[in-house]
Formats: structure tokens, sequence, C-alpha cells
């Protein structure tokens, strides 16, 4: 199981022959991905989650209404490109600051290649309200006549994001919290343990409303607050395995070698109670995503105008249930939360040792 | 089973003065002080000059922080919460005439999942890898990862809004005393169909796979082999073993179950306007009705504690092993 407590001995002077040295220890990540690669539930769910990080980090150059490449006084500027995330704070063009891109963009000797969705996610035309999906609006438009394509593309990030920093924050206290509960037990593990109680109790959109509804509205706070209110589940599950594992004879050999109770937690334990903490995390991230969603939807997450998914639906009940911006934000947010969630079937099954050798169908 | 009682009564102490602390620190630790933070607020103008002194002997407000958790404590101990800011109305007479709506529509979809969700699992565990368990088993992963905000908007869209067949604002209709005993009960039970929808496939769909998990443990057992040895028929082998046991796990969950659909409550209750305490906790959330946000906050944490120890005694009643861990 432990490459560090079986595989760093010394070999004793000559003494075994080379037949009977011990296969070379495969790591538990190798091993994991191995699993994991042949499930093929598991193995889409990571496809539309890496598709998802790609879609909401190359967000401006898929749908803004500035072109990818423009000519400009004889030379040739990049408006979509400079708004990707470490290029914007590098180039700026204060030039065309003032331009009406929705002019410019239909100039073809000026605008020589446009996103493939030509609006940007926040610039409204009243023109252009509630417009069934059509031809120039694949998804159709808001209220104030945003493309709900170029609106959907951009507020993944949100989901993506609130989902990683909330479950990172929760897994840090959860983790913190169980191992110390979990490894040395007695009266902490008692106190800690009607700390988790405490928490527990509370059914979390109370938690989460109550804080949110006393914090000025922004994203950050959503994510600390989603993140300080989550961590249970992972702290109960890190609770039981360092439960388990402090017994084990690694665990043992480090305490007589004279290790101190920190090293054995981070360096000895810690690495072999990464698979279900892994796993809850990876539930974590669904549930983080579906909060900052509902949240958004009742009107105390995302803010308008910043795009959000949860923010469309909630439009979609002021506007009379339009179908194109209630069916397809929804979509969005279930398609993202059963890939997390199948991702992290797959990784149970695949780092649980006991179905190794069992038949998978 | 005398000693593991005991154990989690005293348990009980420390937890509920946790939960005292989490309700009072929320409100506490926000900026500005409550009452300021209401006139900041839109509420400005509802607020006389009288509450507001009332409001600040309410929480002691000038006192430390330690002296104004202590009061709050005493008054907590005799149930009093204080008044609403918003109608200057007890805030345990508004929590208690909500209430009933919640447990009204959390036990009927309670009960309609419960029903459903056992044979449901007990047929695909009998069944495992027939094509009715593998349909079923996705089915229910579907379900399980909908989210309920959006189911709720797409069945009011399409039952509410499109055809026109079920109501999908409150409990009854606006005219509903008018329609004679039969009509309003109608009424209310056309009203009743989207929320208990909503509130249900989720837990539905978790029961099922639940007890689907919990009848092939059972299954597997030496004592079901010894029924089919002995030559029982299959329905009794179904009914007196492998039902029996799954029930076990299946009933203490139930006591678990109640954050969950008390969460799901304050969404599904408030996109169809359910006078319940779901909907009482975020108009109260959006309103900043501290009194009201405190009172229930605490009311619930407390039933989530009870019942997650009635379930644990359950278990530890139907499993005596539980209770020499």
């Amino acid at each position: 199981m432990n490459a560090d407590a079986t595989g760093s001995l010394p070999p004793a002077g000559g003494m075994p022959p080379p037949s009977s040295a011990p296969p070379k220890s495969v790591g538990f990540f190798r091993r994991v991905w191995k699993r994991l690669r042949r499930d093929r539930y598991a193995m889409t769910g990571l496809v539309v989650i890496g598709s998802m990080f790609l879609i909401s980090y190359f967000a401006p150059v898929i749908a803004n209404n500035k072109p990818i490449v423009m000519r400009w006084e004889d030379r040739l500027i990049f408006p979509a490109v400079a708004e990707l995330f470490p290029i914007r704070y590098l180039v700026q063009y204060p030039e065309i600051a003032n331009l009406d891109f929705d002019i410019v963009k239909h100039d073809r000797s000026a605008a020589l290649a446009v996103p493939p969705i030509r609006y940007s996610p926040i610039a409204t035309s009243l023109d252009d309200r509630l417009q069934k999906p059509s031809r120039r609006h694949w998804l159709g438009t808001d209220e104030l006549g945003r493309d709900v394509v170029a609106r959907m593309v951009h507020g993944a990030g949100i989901s993506l994001k609130v989902g990683l920093v909330a479950t990172g924050i929760s897994l840090v206290i959860g983790l913190l919290l169980g191992a110390l509960a979990g490894y040395y037990g007695g009266i902490t593990d008692v106190l800690l343990s009607r700390v988790i109680e405490v928490v527990t109790c509370f059914p979390f959109t109370f938690l989460i409303l109550a804080v949110i509804a006393f914090l000025p509205p922004s994203i950050y706070y959503i994510m600390i607050v989603i993140g300080i209110t989550r961590w249970t589940d992972l702290a109960r599950y890190a609770r039981g395995e360092f439960m388990r594992l402090k017994a084990r004879e690694f665990a043992e050999a480090a305490r007589a070698l004279g290790a101190s109770d920190a090293k054995i937690i981070v360096r000895h334990i810690l690495p072999n109670s990464m698979a279900p903490v892994l796993v809850t995390a990876t539930f974590g991230v669904a549930n983080a995503i579906l909060i900052e969603a509902a949240l958004s939807f009742l009107g105390l997450g995302t803010q308008p105008p910043t795009p959000s998914w949860g923010g469309i639906l909630a439009s979609a009940r002021e506007q009379d249930f339009a179908w194109w911006l209630t069916t397809f934000p929804g979509l969005a947010i279930f398609v993202t939360v059963t890939a997390y969630n199948l991702l992290g079937e797959g990784l149970r099954d695949a780092s649980d040792p006991r179905v190794t050798f069992a038949a998978k169908r | 089973m005398l000693h593991y009682t005991l154990r989690r009564l005293l348990y009980l102490v420390p937890t509920l003065l946790g939960i005292t602390i989490v309700t009072f620190l929320i409100v506490n630790l926000a900026p500005g002080d409550p009452v300021e933070l209401i006139h900041l607020g839109q509420m400005d103008a509802r607020i006389s000059p009288e509450s507001y002194q009332q409001m600040l002997r309410l929480y002691g407000l000038d006192d430390p922080i330690h002296v104004r958790y202590a009061t709050w404590l005493k008054r907590l101990a005799t149930l009093d919460f204080g008044n609403s800011f918003l109608d200057h109305r007890p805030v345990i007479d508004k929590i208690m005439e909500r209430l009933p709506n919640t447990v009204f529509l959390n036990v009927t979809s309670l009960l309609i999942a419960f029903v459903l969700s056992v044979p449901l699992g007990l047929y695909a565990a009998l069944h495992q890898h027939s094509k009715v368990d593998k349909m079923s088993g996705t089915a229910l992963y579907v379900l399980y990862s909908l989210p309920e905000f959006w189911v709720a908007l797409l069945l009011i869209m399409l039952f509410g809004v499109e055809l026109k067949w079920l109501p999908f604002h409150g409990m009854e209709s606006l005219d509903a005393r008018e329609l004679g005993f039969a009509g309003y009960w109608w009424d209310r039970f056309l009203h009743t169909i989207l929320p208990t929808v909503c509130l249900t496939y989720g837990s539905l769909a978790y029961l099922s796979r639940f007890a689907r998990g919990s009848s092939l443990e059972v299954v597997r057992q030496d004592y079901i082999r010894t029924a089919r040895a002995k030559g029982l028929d299959e329905a009794s082998i179904v009914y007196r073993h492998v039902f029996r046991n799954t029930m076990i796990p299946m009933v203490t969950l139930l006591g678990l179950f109640l954050p969950t659909l008390i969460s799901g409550s304050v969404i599904v209750e408030s996109i169809f306007s359910w006078p319940g305490v779901g909907d009482l906790f975020f108009t109260s959330v959006r309103a900043r009705d501290y009194p009201v946000v405190m009172g229930l906050s605490f009311i619930t944490a407390v039933m989530v504690l009870l019942s997650t120890l009635v379930a644990d005694l359950l278990y530890a009643w139907a499993d005596p092993r539980v209770t020499y861990r």
C-alpha cells in the first residue's frame, strides 16, 4: 500500500536473490488513473469537465462582439485575444476603447476574424429583446436583448471557479479537523465531533442564506461561505480514515523511528487517506456548483450584469418562463453537475481496493 | 443500550450549546449592529424610534458580547425569540402558523418517496444486472442529479404556463373558499402536486438507490441461503427476510433525511410561494428580519439534532452491535 513504509528500506547486503525482490510498487495515482481510464462513464465526465474549463478559459474569443483580428490604422490588432487571462495584463489597446464594436464587427474590411458567437455577454440591445432561438441567436436572447449563448459561455467560468474554490476551502477545513479528531482520538475527538455535529444540524440552505444575507453581494463571499459551511462530510471521512490508518504498521513504524505527530499525519497518513477524501471532494464540487446556481437563481448569488447560469434561470422566471431561457442554462448546470458526479463515482470505484479483483461488467 | 442512550443524551448538551453559539454568532458577527443595518436598509420607514429602543434592549446591544449571549440564552430557554422586525409579531407565532404547511408537504413527499422506492430498490436488487435494474439505475441517476429549481421551472413552464393544467402559486386559489367543500379540497390538491413532485423525485432517487444497495447486502447473507435451503418459497424469503432486513437502515435514514428535506423546502417553497417555514426563512433573509432568521435557524437545528438522535437510537435498538462499537 505505502511506498514510503515498504520501499525506502535499503536492501540487506546482497541477501535476497533478485528473483524474490518485490515488484516495483506503482504509485497510487497511476493505479487509480489506469483503472479510471477503463471506466467509460467517468471518462465522459472528465471530458465534459475538461471542455467546460476550455470553454470558460477561451470565452473571450468564443463569444465576443470584438473581433479576434482587426485592421486598425494599417496594423493588425487582436481585441478579443487581449481579454484572455494573462494577456489582458500585458496587452491593452487604449486607442480602441471608445470604438463601437457592434458596428465594427460587420465591417469586413476592418474585422478580419470574428468569434463564432459575435455577441458580448453584457451588451444589451433593446431591439432584440426576448428573441426565440434563431440563426442569429442560437439559443435566443434575454429580456435585455443579450445573447443567451454568449452569457452561458461566459457564465461557465463562475460555476467552475465557485466549485473549485469552495471545495478547496472545505477540503482544508475538513481535512484539518478530521485529521486531528481521528489521529488524536479521546477528548479531542469528542470535542471536534461535536463541532462537526453542530454544523451538520443546520440545513445547508439555512446556514448559507443566513450568512450570505448579512454580507455584501460578491461572488468571493459565495465561494467562502459555501466552503466554510460544506466541510462536514469531508471531515467525517477524513476522521474515519485517520482512525483506521493510525493503527497500521507503517504509522507505528514511523512513530517507533521517532517521527513527530505532524510528520506522521502529513507524510504518512495523509497520502494514504486521499482516496475517500478525493472522492468526497469531487462530489463536493458538484454540490458547490449546484448551490451557487441555486443562490444566483434566488437572486443572492452572482449579481447582474455578470453572467451566470443560475442568473439566466432567474430571468426566465420573470419573463413568463420563456422556454429557451428556462431550458438551456438548466441543462448546462445539469450536465456539469452530472459530469462531476460521474467522475466522483468512477474515482470511488477506481480507488477502492475491494473492487480491484471484482469483475467490472 | 442504556449506557449508549445515556452517552448520546450527554453529548446532546454540548451540541445544543454549540447550536446556540452558531445561531448567535451568525447575526452578531455581521457588519454593523442589526438594528442599525435595518435602518440603513429598505425597512427604514417602517421602524419607529420606540421599536429601535425596544430592539436595542431585546439584544442588549450596548453590552459586551458574552453578556449579550447570556441574556439571549436566558430568553431562549423560555422560547422567547423576540418579535419580527417586519410586523412586530412574536417570532414563535409566525413560525408555528407556517410549520404545519411545511410538515404537510414534507411528510407527503417522504411517504410517496418511501412507498415507491422500497419496492423499486428491492426489485432491482433481486433482479441485479437485468434490463429493468440497469434502466431504472440510469433513470434514477439522472433524477438524482437534476437541480430542484430547474425541475420546478420546467414543470411550471410546461404544466402551469403552456398547458395551464396545474396552479403553481401558493396553497389555494384566491377564490378557493367559494368553490364549495369538494371544490375547495380539489383546488388544494391541485396546488400540492407540483411542489410535492419537486420535493419528492430527489429523495425517491436517493432512497431507491439506497434500498437497492441495502437489499443487495441482505441477499448475500447466509440466512437467506439458509432460508432457500430449507425450501421457503420466494415470496416469504423476499417479504420475511429480505424486506424486513432492508427496512432497518431505511428507517434510520429517515432521521438523517430531515436537513436535506428542509434545505429543499427553502428553494421549492420560495419558488411556489408555498406558505411554509422555508418560504418564511427566505423572505426573512431578504428583509434582514434577524429575529425570525435566528429563531428559525435555532428551531430547525434542534429539530435536526433530535431526529438524528432518534435515528441513532433506533438503529442501536434494531442492531445491537452498534452499542458496543
